[in-house]
């Protein structure tokens, strides 16, 4: 799909299942099909952006990739390794070169731990270099995210909440990854926090050529980020391709919709696509296409057969049966 | 107050008093609404916007209070007058809705009582009347089926839905003044446009004046008529939403355009406002923007900056044009 770089991820028809059970005997009455059917490569310094609406199996899709999650199905090729079922001492060595940014920095740290033990305790647990080296190197990292090292000893009660998004990022970045999966990293906060963020997380990947799986549900976010973008609907992927081309150019209804749902500064509301309708319950997904509820260019094919996902123009593909 | 506004505040402060001292959430907001207008109160967290609106119903909740200003309404001072009379206020000629609608609601009461609650309290008595009239509301909300909602509990509606039944339950008394405390903030991009469409139908439609509160300039943009940018407790800003958009004054307003990803063409690195919002209970002294300001000068360190007037629709609280 993507000729200019070297893949370094590669998913192919990922599917993750949760089940859902019922009465005494916890009888199995379906799935939610949170992921179903997934595929798609991230080169190396990519940053392919992720953006769905809640529930749509971003999340779910990103904790499988980094193995938090077992997937029910498909093959995680990092690196031209199979992970898909990883045991647990390969994982552990692993998850030094994948790692992950959560979207609330509060929940994400130890509130009884300092700054400086919380960024050294990633340095422990992979068990690199002596104490003193590990104090270099927590001080390099506060450096390189932006925090002075005078919060070394703070709690992160203390910090603001930009600040210790800056923390979370200083350990994910402790073990040198190749990878980064940010999920929503930035909507917990303030627009002018955001951009600081921004600009670190942008910066961060220029240097170190880490690359991104970068989720949001904000399209703008995403379109000053990434490279490649996927757009997600109820466990499917139902655009994916180039930046440029997808916001040019979006093809599918569904990303045509979002596109048009954001309210903007440089657009007057008025004339704008509006959706019909809620997201459907991913326990019992419409047939056919699962947009075709609340699509506004429904055809009668899209209620009975479910459409594929095909490369329309190069790096730019679509699953609508309006492009056949 | 000329005969178009319809409800103004002046000099409104509201004190959290802490054990740690005074926490200066609302430290001095003036505004007036027309009628028929969207005016929209825009900040980030923390810089009292929400306990601007709450404080022009009296919502706010100890340790909090009003220690200066007025609001008049209607020859009202919504400030100082008894708590009876602004009973008949609250929710009847001004109503009010919120962030997360599944805390607005009581779980274990149907959408149809709770609606109808509202209504009786106001004076309403006729059951059938005012069943029809709610669901006429939630009709005129775009909600699927409103006979079953009506019957619902909040647990069995979506986030949008819930939303919208909310949205419905304000409207049921005729409201003049409608304030929406970020209504669109916990809810997902598709169902924001829906319920911003709402919105924009309902004040075109009956005329009721809008009171918007946002951090989310795009919404602003979008809705607004005037907006006032309000930053550590205090207004900083005022006009009309395309000269706040087109030609900020506030060197905050500024920063804060230009750090949307919106404005910028791709890949090019974002505008950002070095440091963090005050803590309102240890403001800086002088402009409380000082701190951050990138133009900053002596006076700003000392003196809190008063209202310039730049045209008939603009006013900016900054020194740089004082």
């Amino acid at each position: 799909m993507n000729s200019m770089r070297s893949t370094l991820l590669s998913i192919n028809n990922l599917k993750k299942y949760y089940p859902v059970t019922a009465g005494i005997m916890q009888r199995r009455i379906g799935d939610v099909k949170a992921v179903d059917d997934v595929s798609f490569t991230i080169g190396d310094s990519e940053i392919l952006g992720l953006v769905g609406e809640s529930g749509c199996g971003k999340s779910s899709l990103s904790r499988s990739i980094l193995r938090l999650e077992e997937p029910t199905s498909g093959t995680i090729i990092f690196d031209g390794r199979d992970i898909t079922f990883l045991g647990k001492k390969d994982l552990r060595a692993l998850r030094k070169e994948m790692q992950i940014v959560f979207q609330d920095p509060d929940a994400s740290l130890d509130p009884r731990m300092t700054i400086g033990d919380s960024i050294a305790e990633a340095l422990i647990i992979n068990s690199k270099g002596t104490d003193t080296e590990r104090e270099q190197r927590v001080t390099e990292l506060m450096a390189q995210v932006g925090l002075e090292t005078r919060y070394r000893s703070h709690f992160p009660h203390e910090l603001s909440g930009g600040q210790k998004q800056r923390v979370g990022i200083a350990r994910a970045l402790a073990v040198n990854p190749r990878l980064i999966i940010a999920d929503e990293p930035v909507s917990a906060l303030d627009v002018s926090i955001q951009a600081q963020i921004l600009n670190l997380l942008q910066d961060i990947q220029k240097q170190l050529g880490i690359s991104y799986l970068f989720v949001a549900h904000d399209l703008s976010v995403i379109k000053h980020m990434a490279h490649r973008v996927a757009v997600m609907y109820l466990g499917k992927i139902v655009e994916i391709g180039d930046k440029r081309d997808i916001y040019a150019n979006p093809l599918h209804p569904y990303t045509e919709a979002l596109m048009s749902a954001v309210p903007s500064i440089k657009s007057k509301a008025q004339g704008r696509l509006l959706l019909r309708g809620d997201v459907p319950s991913p326990l019992n997904p419409p047939s056919g296409c699962r947009f075709h509820t609340r699509c506004h260019r429904v055809m009668p094919i899209c209620s009975k057969e479910e459409p594929q996902l095909n490369e329309l123009r190069p790096d730019h593909c679509v699953s609508c049966h309006l492009y056949r | 107050m000329t005969d178009s506004t319809i409800l103004e505040v002046q000099d409104l402060k509201t004190y959290f008093f802490t054990r740690r001292g005074a926490v200066k959430a609302v430290d001095g907001i003036d505004f007036s609404l027309k009628k028929g207008e969207c005016l929209c109160l825009v900040g980030e967290s923390g810089c009292g916007k929400s306990v601007t609106v709450l404080s022009l119903l009296r919502l706010v909740a100890a340790p909090g209070r009003i220690v200066s200003g007025q609001v008049h309404y209607n020859n009202v001072d919504l400030v100082h007058c008894s708590e009876e009379k602004l009973r008949g206020i609250r929710g009847g000629d001004i109503a009010m809705i919120f962030q997360d609608a599944q805390s607005a609601f009581n779980p274990v009461l149907t959408i149809g009582d709770q609606i109808a609650e509202q209504m009786t309290i106001h004076g309403s008595i006729d059951r059938q009347a005012v069943k029809n009239k709610g669901i006429e509301l939630l009709k005129e909300m775009n909600i699927p089926e409103p006979d079953r909602v009506w019957d619902s509990f909040p647990h069995q509606l979506s986030g949008g839905m819930k939303q919208r039944a909310m949205i419905a339950m304000s409207l049921s008394c005729d409201p003049k003044i409608l304030i929406a405390d970020e209504p669109t903030t916990a809810v997902d991009v598709t169902i924001k446009a829906q319920i911003l469409d709402i919105l924009h139908t309902l004040k075109e439609k009956r005329g009721m004046s809008l009171i918007f509160v946002t951090h989310d300039l795009g919404i602003v943009a979008d809705i607004g008529d005037r907006a006032q940018v309000i930053y550590g407790g205090k207004s900083i800003e005022m006009a009309s939403v395309s000269e706040i958009i087109n030609n900020p004054g506030h060197p905050y307003t500024k920063g804060l355009i230009a750090c949307l990803p919106d404005s910028s063409t791709d890949s090019e690195r974002l505008a950002s406002i070095p440091g963090t919002a005050p803590n309102p209970i240890d403001l800086p002294e002088g402009c409380p923007f000082h701190p951050r300001c990138a133009q900053v000068m002596d006076i700003c360190r000392h003196v809190v900056p008063k209202q310039t007037i730049i045209s008939e629709t603009h006013t900016v609280n900054c020194h740089l044009f004082g």
